[in-house]
């Protein structure tokens, strides 16, 4: 009896072997060709039996896809660098949980952890935002290339530099986050607004920023590193820097729950975490950085490396919770004071500028004071950090309301109402700010 | 009575293909603007609408854009139209085919070529930095959206413009002339009322292309316009508000409402001519000065509305091109990706040209019910499909995955969204309007008369459509099949929700994929490229079609 049950144990798991090293994985992911064809080649001439196909989405298209498809789901994986995009399909619970067997990986880059740690998607490669800039547009305008965040407040950076949105790009919105948590949420606030106030342009997506830098629309862009390291490599004229406050965060993948074929899956993300994997991320055009510490070897000279480098990502904690507690209202807010009023902004800005390139070191407290005066209005904040982190008031925000408690406090308001309301205050706080400092500008 | 069967049948069967691929993707999506947040039926997301200024500021905003292109718009395309289709104009077909280019600018790559031409570091204004020490802002803020919007939308009116002025009756021109009428006098009177219908149903579709456009605003990151707004809204990243959906029916509100406004501009007038297939008015030759007048608008004018794709070609070949006036070398390894990528151009050919022929079949039929049946219902058949004008791509393909990813295919198991020939329904409804709105102003312009005496001459009505109709609307057909095949040649929205496997995707698709990365420009702008040659060399030839008919009927006859 035993005999048997042994031999029927060895064929299943035969079965299961040969079933495993055979068939399609079908990846559903936001990563360019450069990426996604380099792995699929590398995966298949490992495992010959087994097809990779690859569906391009952009993230948002790509989540869309694998909500609207579930009920008849053909994806396997879903691979992309937001974490917050797996946290949406987490959220709907369309992840199955999978913890990789590979060894070596540490549990955490910069401050910022690895893996999912419920373990339904698994970080297999890590990326800050820095500033990434173009030196003949930089040179042709006698500007200096940055090192830190504070620097794009300089007024020389006027109409030079760009940034996309973060309700666009979950990187960009980490960056965000990041600069409200390491400077705390007003005086941050206040930062990001002084460095938006220099910018040309709020792209729609993420990487009109880079796209933007390397034809030389605009000088200087806030960018993910791999979008600057990439240009570096493909030979644009471009160089890169990370500033001091700065988060590192792993570009992901997930197994999606109901996967056909989720032996393979769970195949190809051993795949990217083993040495042959986490090496192709060193390529010139794909530049991401490793999380297996010991690839850095291979790496070329200069390729930074978090896990040595402490300085990289390091400066803030990251604190993850809030970050998600608060995520669309920090977008929302966002958009309301800077990518929808970016007009506004800079006007008021400039007007602020040219008062104070005019007082210079004059002794003349009135101008002082209502140029002081228009600098605060320009850094008020519709919304107190206390409200903006009550989680109550973060449901008005969210897509749905499950439970009547959650309605309580803030029933029937909506967020349409609540940013139109906000609307009204930051367009008049920017107005008056722009008479004050034109009042400033007079008395001189 | 058969006819009417036959007639009536075509109008149900087009109202359901329209409800089935149009009216309930649309409503699966959009029935969220009318919930509150718990689900219950309300009208107060549309009151939020009306009370937020940005919104209003926007809907001001998209409408200005619109109407301001419109104008800019016909300042392109009516000299080209008047001076290739009234004059003999050496190499008018050629001037009318490139003419018709700007229609296509593959989305991304065309965006960064026209950036590296027109932006404010472009080759013209480093040039004219350096030289005159000033720049242009031709691509900033409202009046770029506007600039560019007309570059890339007058085709609308420059195809459907000439389209009516070869149908004109030339009897019309003699007998005034006979009457004494000419010059300025004679285009006032005769020429321009009786080619309104094109000139209206061209301008028709640039105003509602604008006012729903989302690529241009978003490409010069102009964010106070609808279009932008609803897309911003409903593509965040978990966010669900209801906000996007709202403005998305505004804007569909809006554009029913613009065609209704059109109508109306020509409603109550008669277009038609009885006497047809005369190839248009007769062709004069130009005075020695008025030539070389007439030859240097056009070339400007064909030199500005080209530049963008002067520019994606260089960039096709260019290494680097950054902050400089051209690329810093030239390289043919770009095309090597693209041609070891064939299949996304085999995908485009195959997948454009169904989707263009089931647009004009359909846009014939509605054509002829609206305006030659009195079926209960008809002009909700042209609304309805007119607003797919305003639907945003990303709002239908996500209609459509929820309408039919639970239908599986009967022979292979696979969901029904998955399925290559969905591509082609979804790029045959987004074209159907460009179709539509050809066939409905050449129709416009044949008499019913000729109809009607054959129909007493015992005719059937297919016989009719066959012998009568069918080679009379021959330049509307061909009008709209081109328009449809070469805008769906270049369509992403829509595409990209419903592409499952890259074998079936098109060239949109393989452009998207390349211009993702920093090395991916010159492969995506030689994709772009190619895109661009199929549609010249189809549009080449259909004009050569054309014009070969005219000649046919040996109607080019030249006065003095």
């Amino acid at each position: 009896m035993k005999k048997i049950l042994a031999i029927f144990i060895a064929l299943t798991m035969f079965a299961s072997n040969s079933f495993a090293a055979s068939g399609n994985v079908v990846i559903v992911t936001s990563f360019p060709k450069d990426l996604s064809g380099k792995f699929k080649a590398a995966f298949e001439k490992k495992y010959p039996e087994i097809v990779v196909e690859v569906v391009g989405k952009k993230t948002t298209a790509g989540i869309k896809y694998i909500q609207e498809t579930k009920s008849n789901n053909g994806t396997d994986l879903f691979w992309a660098s937001a974490p917050d995009a797996f946290e949406v399909l987490k959220g709907d619970s369309l992840l199955a949980k999978y913890t990789s067997k590979v060894k070596g990986i540490p549990s955490k880059v910069g401050s910022y952890p690895i893996n999912d740690p419920e373990g339904f998607y698994t970080g297999f490669a890590a990326a800050g935002y820095g500033m990434m800039w173009n030196n003949r547009y930089l040179k042709a305008n006698n500007l200096p290339a940055p090192k830190e965040w504070i620097d794009l407040t300089n007024p020389i950076y006027f109409g030079h530099t760009g940034m996309s949105a973060p309700s666009r790009s979950g990187t960009t919105h980490l960056t965000v986050e990041t600069l409200l948590q390491g400077d705390g949420f007003n005086n941050g606030w206040a930062k990001m607004k002084n460095i938006a106030a220099n910018f040309k342009t709020v792209t729609a997506r993420s990487f009109g920023v880079p796209d933007g830098v390397n034809s030389g629309d605009f000088g200087v862009g806030i960018v993910i590193d791999f979008f600057g390291l990439s240009s570096i490599g493909s030979g644009f004229p471009v160089g890169f820097v990370y500033p001091t406050v700065t988060t590192l965060v792993p570009a992901n993948i997930g197994v999606i729950k109901n996967a056909p074929n989720e032996k393979n899956a769970q195949l190809f993300i051993d795949f990217l975490l083993t040495p042959e994997g986490q090496e192709i991320l060193l390529d010139p055009k794909i530049r991401r950085l490793p999380v297996n510490p010991k690839t850095y070897s291979k790496a070329p000279k200069d390729f930074p490396n978090p896990f040595k480098d402490s300085s990289i990502g390091a400066a803030v904690k990251f604190d993850v919770l809030l970050s998600k507690d608060r995520y669309n209202l920090v977008n929302s807010l966002f958009d309301v004071m800077i990518t929808y009023r970016l007009d506004d902004l800079r006007a008021a800005m400039s007007a602020i500028y040219k008062a104070e390139e005019a007082l210079g070191n004059k002794n003349n407290p009135k101008a002082k004071k209502l140029i002081a005066d228009a600098r605060a209005l320009v850094s008020k904040l519709p919304i107190s950090e206390a409200k903006a982190n009550d989680p109550a008031f973060n449901q008005i925000f969210k897509k749905k309301r499950k439970k009547a408690k959650d309605i309580e406090k803030y029933a029937g308001t909506r967020q349409a109402e609540v940013e139109a309301e906000w609307d009204k205050q930051v367009v008049s706080n920017y107005s008056e700010a722009k008479q004050k400092a034109e009042q400033a500008l007079k008395s001189l | 009575m058969f006819q009417n069967f036959f007639l009536k049948s075509t109008a149900i069967f087009i109202g359901l293909f329209l409800f089935i691929f149009l009216a309930v993707p649309i409503f699966q999506v959009f029935y969220v603007s009318f919930l509150d947040q718990n689900g219950h039926f309300t009208l107060l997301n549309f009151y939020d609408f009306f009370q937020s200024a940005l919104f209003i500021e926007s809907f001001y905003n998209s409408f200005y854009v619109a109407s301001m292109s419109v104008i800019l718009a016909s300042f392109f395309a009516v000299p080209l139209a008047y001076f290739t289709a009234r004059f003999n104009f050496k190499g008018s077909v050629l001037i009318q085919s490139l003419g018709f280019i700007p229609l296509i600018m593959p989305p991304f790559v065309g965006a960064v070529a026209m950036k590296l031409f027109f932006g404010s570091n472009g080759s013209v204004n480093l040039m004219l930095n350096q030289w005159l020490g000033f720049k242009i802002p031709f691509m900033e803020g409202l009046n770029g959206v506007i600039f560019v919007e007309s570059i890339h939308y007058f085709p609308f009116i420059l195809i459907n413009l000439i389209t009516s002025l070869n149908s004109i009756d030339r009897s019309m021109e003699e007998s005034a002339q006979s009457l004494g009428s000419k010059g300025f006098r004679l285009f006032r009177r005769i020429v321009l009322p009786l080619s309104m219908p094109g000139y209206i149903a061209g301008a028709s579709l640039v105003f509602l292309k604008v006012f729903d456009d989302l690529g241009t605003p978003l490409l010069l990151d102009v964010n106070n316009m609808l279009a932008p707004q609803a897309y911003l809204r409903i593509s965040s990243i978990g966010i669900n508000d209801p906000m996007g959906y709202v403005i998305g029916v505004i804007l569909v509100l809006t554009s029913i409402a613009a065609v209704f406004v059109a109508k109306l501009a020509l409603g109550g007038k008669d277009y038609s001519m009885l006497q047809k297939g005369g190839g248009g008015m007769v062709k004069r030759n130009f005075l020695p000065h008025q030539k070389y007048f007439a030859y240097f608008v056009v070339f400007f004018i064909l030199f500005l509305v080209l530049s963008p794709h002067i520019a994606l070609t260089l960039l096709s070949f260019g290494t680097i091109w950054s902050f400089s006036v051209l690329p810093d070398a030239y390289t043919f390894s770009h095309y090597k990706d693209v041609f070891e990528n064939s299949v996304f151009i085999k995908n485009t050919l195959l997948y454009c040209s169904i989707a263009a022929f089931i647009d004009i079949v359909l846009a014939f039929f509605i054509s002829y019910i609206v305006l030659r049946t009195k079926i209960i219902g008809r002009q909700l058949l042209d609304y309805i499909a007119m607003s797919a004008l305003a639907i945003p791509g990303l709002v239908l393909g996500i209609g459509y995955l929820r309408t039919f990813y639970s239908f599986n295919l009967p022979w292979n198991d696979k969901p029904l969204a998955s399925w290559w020939f969905m591509i082609v329904i979804i790029l045959a409804v987004r074209r159907l309007p460009y179709a539509l709105r050809a066939c409905n102003a050449v129709l416009m312009q044949i008499s019913k008369y000729l109809e009607e005496s054959a129909e007493s001459l015992g005719a059937q009505k297919t016989t009719i459509f066959r012998k009568i109709l069918i080679p009379l609307m021959m330049g509307g057909l061909l009008a709209g099949f081109i328009t449809s095949f070469s805008t769906a040649t270049v369509e992403l929205s829509a595409t990209i929700m419903l592409v499952s496997t890259e074998t079936d995707a098109p060239l949109a698709y393989a452009i998207y994929s390349y211009m993702q990365t920093a090395a991916g420009r010159g492969p995506g702008a030689g994709f772009g490229v190619i895109g661009v040659l199929i549609v010249a060399a189809g549009t080449y030839l259909s004009q050569l079609i054309i014009e070969k008919k005219y000649k046919q009927r040996g109607m080019e006859a030249k006065v003095d």
